[in-house]
């Protein structure tokens, strides 16, 4: 059976489940009073379950320890304490990984996460002592069989007792037969197969004995194989192919019990040959299968609300009723009720945009929602006091855009609680509470979503900035004379600018708000910092709603036309062609008391340039960054929204252009990469 | 049986460029379409032509003829663009004229070990020969590696 088809699902629970836990153990953490203990049990049970099912055995080994603790927990046998909770979190962490794996590689991996399990078996070791709860005993049982002895069937024991039932049954002439059942690895529902087999053993006979035991199977504890002895007056062939029947049994053992010798014979496996050929045909297709699925990554998702949906498949019928009325009127003169039809298109085909546009919307709670847990553990590391407060998860930013804010916002939030937030005892000096505060904030502003990571911390030393500056030659003394606070705290931005004197294991290595600031830039975003020295810092990102839509500057060069990103686009000037000077064989013009570079387009694109000589020239003022550059075009045509569309494979890695839209006209106009040509 | 026939025949959708008739896996081709205006993109060999929008998809264009170093030719009323899908790169081909979709049996093709030194041999997979016409058929993985 092909599991392809539901590891999507296990990958999207599981990370939701993974979530839920993550959340209640930050909880537990804050208030160990609080019941989430119940709450986390259920996840570790729920992920047990789905990992099992899927044979993540690693993952549902760990798991099973976790309830183990947990349990204990509930039980109130031991208290939360710190430590326990780290354990915990640890746990959380393989179980991340173990999920990362299978998102990677459609697979757990190979990592037992032996110093946790250890760990978790201290921790309950500890607590059994004398008296050990025989219910966990029994509950850890099936699935420690299952992991680690490959044969179960070795630890099959008869009794007295079952043997006196099964000599009795034979003076009567039934026979008794222990049969082994290995279900095949990709089977799904474990106790939904078993419960046929029963079914299907129990129209022919008695079962006496099951192991693991019948309520275990029915819990699905136990891994891929299990044991009856029955009793019955038919044939060992006759089981033989009615479970060789049942479809996602693999394999099928069956052995006459002797009456009397008190063993089962000696040779476990002696199937006969069909059963041995389906089950080894079985075998190897579980195997292509494994192989099939190995190769195939899984793919990106995006999980969208129903009404979404029934919204989008409503316009998509008007649009075919819009399309039958505009058939009818093919042939008509009615003009009227043809510019009524072409109107009520135009409204279907925006609504019908937005639609598509909202599909494709994920809350940035997705990426805030890891953010409690790092800022928990980076004030643990730090020896501080953190709270983290956000607000606004439930704004909604393109699944592309989502993709990609992750790290620059760690970032932020890292340099947060490095540099802004002091120390408990600095902050009790300075009269502030001695837990700091980093809040982020996400809201939308107009076509713009804007997310702010703001800290009551120490704030910017400008003073330190502008010595550090002047000591890495960044700037020299003279231009710092002229430069205002905010020209100093946006040195920040520059690469290889650290402040923090020293280098933690967090920041400080000099690599940090510059990338931040390209990565955003890239997105079309812009990013900037106002600080208060003594009261704290804030970041304010601002990012687009969307890629794949965006405001655009159209130009002709030559007779072309080419869309610059507004995001880009600083000023558009007009200049006079004797106002372009030579500095070292680049023209440049002066521009605010700033020599800015002139680009000609025409020759950097190759297009064939108007050659009439202009009294007046035409120059769009980028920024790539903190960089202007003057782009010199021929005309404006105007701003218009443009829908990005890729160049396609073949001619990706073009330098200078980042992409193509369609005009208006049908035709295809190329969008200026303004970071390669500036 | 039915396997046997497919292995042995594959199907070719053939055209002419400069007299010379050529020949293109049918798996590859996914539309023919009639000259479509086209956006030059700078920065690009001089046979790719530019792009174009294909209902609603950028698709850029290889000119065929300056690929294989013939000479420039203005598209007439039988011009066409060739919509091919190799792996992952989709594009266009210009070509004089589509011909046929033509059957080749795996006997008739030969390889193109002893076809000497025609400059335009690294893009030719083989040859297949149908009575007396013969055709060029094309190593399409090596049509897409356009920087080398």
């Amino acid at each position: 059976m092909d599991m392809s088809q539901y590891l999507e699902i296990f990958i999207d629970e599981s990370k939701e489940h993974l979530q839920s836990m993550n959340e209640c153990l930050l909880q537990l953490e804050k208030d160990p009073a609080s019941d989430v203990l119940n709450e986390i049990f259920r996840v570790a049970h729920t992920l047990k379950g789905m990992s099992g099912t899927m044979g993540f055995s690693r993952m549902a080994k760990l798991t099973h320890d976790m309830e183990d603790i947990l349990s204990i927990l509930r039980s109130g046998e031991i208290k939360i304490n710190p430590e326990l909770v780290d354990l915990l979190f640890q746990c959380l962490d393989a179980l991340e990984k173990y999920v990362d794996n299978v998102v990677n590689t459609s697979n757990e991996g190979d990592n037992d996460n032996d110093d946790i399990i250890r760990a978790l078996k201290n921790v309950k070791d500890n607590n059994q002592g004398g008296a050990a709860p025989a219910a966990e005993k029994t509950a850890a049982k099936p699935v420690t069989v299952a992991v680690n002895s490959a044969n179960p069937t070795a630890n099959f024991q008869l009794n007295e007792y079952d043997m006196n039932v099964i000599n009795k049954a034979n003076e009567i002439g039934v026979n008794a037969f222990k049969i082994t059942v290995i279900l095949n690895k990709g089977c799904l529902l474990k106790s939904a197969r078993s419960f046929i087999i029963f079914q299907t053993l129990e129209r022919y006979s008695e079962i006496i004995k099951s192991e693991p035991k019948v309520e275990d199977i029915e819990d699905e504890k136990f891994d891929f194989e299990f044991t009856v002895v029955v009793l019955s007056k038919e044939s060992q062939e006759l089981f033989n192919k009615e479970l060789n029947s049942i479809a996602e049994v693999e394999e099928v053992i069956i052995n006459r019990i002797e009456p009397g010798s008190g063993a089962v014979e000696a040779q476990k496996a002696s199937p006969d040959a069909k059963a041995s050929a389906s089950g080894t045909d079985a075998q190897k297709g579980h195997e292509d299968n494994k192989q099939a699925t190995g190769a195939k990554k899984a793919g990106k998702t995006v999980r969208v609300d129903i009404d979404r949906l029934d919204n989008l498949m409503n316009l998509v019928s008007e649009l075919i009723i819009i399309k039958t009325r505009l058939d009818g009127l093919k042939d008509s003169d009615d003009k009227q009720s043809s510019d009524e039809a072409i109107e009520y298109l135009e409204r279907i085909s925006t609504s019908l945009h937005d639609a598509v546009m909202k599909v494709r919307m994920v809350p940035v709670e997705t990426v805030f929602n890891r953010f409690p847990r790092m800022i928990r553990d980076i004030a643990k590391d730090l020896g501080k006091e953190i709270n983290l407060i956000m607000s606004g998860e439930e704004t909604e930013l393109d699944r592309t855009v989502i993709d990609e804010i992750g790290d620059p916002l760690i970032h932020c939030l890292r340099n947060s609680a490095d540099h802004g937030i002091e120390s408990p005892q600095k902050r009790l000096q300075a009269g502030k509470p001695e837990a700091g505060n980093i809040y982020l904030r996400a809201y939308q502003s107009g076509n713009n979503v804007i997310i702010e990571v703001e800290d009551d911390g120490n704030g910017i030393n400008v003073e330190k900035v502008r010595r550090k500056a002047i000591e890495k030659g960044v700037i020299n003394e003279n231009t710092a004379k002229n430069m205002s606070k905010k020209d100093f705290v946006n040195l920040l931005f520059k690469p290889s600018f650290s402040t923090a004197d020293k280098v933690t294991d967090l920041s400080g290595r000099g690599v940090g708000l510059d990338v931040v600031k390209t990565k955003i830039e890239a997105l079309g975003g812009s990013i900037e910092v106002e600080t208060e020295e003594g009261k704290g810092s804030r970041f304010i990102i601002q990012l687009p709603l969307t890629l794949a839509i965006i405001q655009a500057l159209m130009v002709m060069i030559g007779q072309e036309k080419y869309a610059i990103p507004l995001s880009n686009v600083h000023k558009i000037q007009y200049i006079a062609p004797n106002e372009i000077k030579m500095v070292q064989e680049q023209e440049v013009i002066l521009y605010r008391n700033n020599v800015i570079p002139i680009i000609r387009l025409d020759k950097v694109l190759d297009s064939k340039a108007d050659e009439t000589p202009k009294k007046q020239l035409t120059v769009v003022i980028v920024k790539k960054g903190e960089k202007l550059s003057g782009f010199m075009v021929d005309s404006f045509i105007g701003q218009q929204e443009i829908v990005i569309k890729s160049l396609g494979k073949l001619l990706q890695g073009i330098k200078s252009i980042s992409g193509a839209t369609i005009l208006g006209d049908g035709n295809v106009a190329l969008i200026l990469d303004v970071n390669s040509l500036a | 049986m039915e396997a046997n026939t497919i292995n042995t025949t594959r199907q070719f959708v053939t055209f002419k460029l400069e007299q010379k008739e050529y020949g293109i896996d049918i798996q590859n081709v996914s539309i023919i379409e009639k000259v479509l205006p086209v956006t030059r993109v700078p920065k690009t060999p001089g046979f790719i032509k530019g792009v174009v929008n294909l209902r609603g998809e950028i698709i850029p264009i290889m000119d065929l003829r300056m690929r294989f170093n013939l000479p420039e030719a203005e598209p007439t009323e039988e011009t066409r663009v060739i919509i091919l899908k190799v792996d992952e790169f989709v594009f266009g081909i210009v070509v004089d004229s589509v011909a046929e979709v033509l059957n080749l049996s795996a006997n008739t093709i030969e390889s193109t070990a002893n076809l000497g030194n025609s400059s335009n041999v690294e893009f030719i997979q083989g040859v297949g020969k149908v009575d007396d016409r013969i055709v060029i058929l094309l190593n399409l993985e090596r049509l897409v590696k356009i920087n080398s």
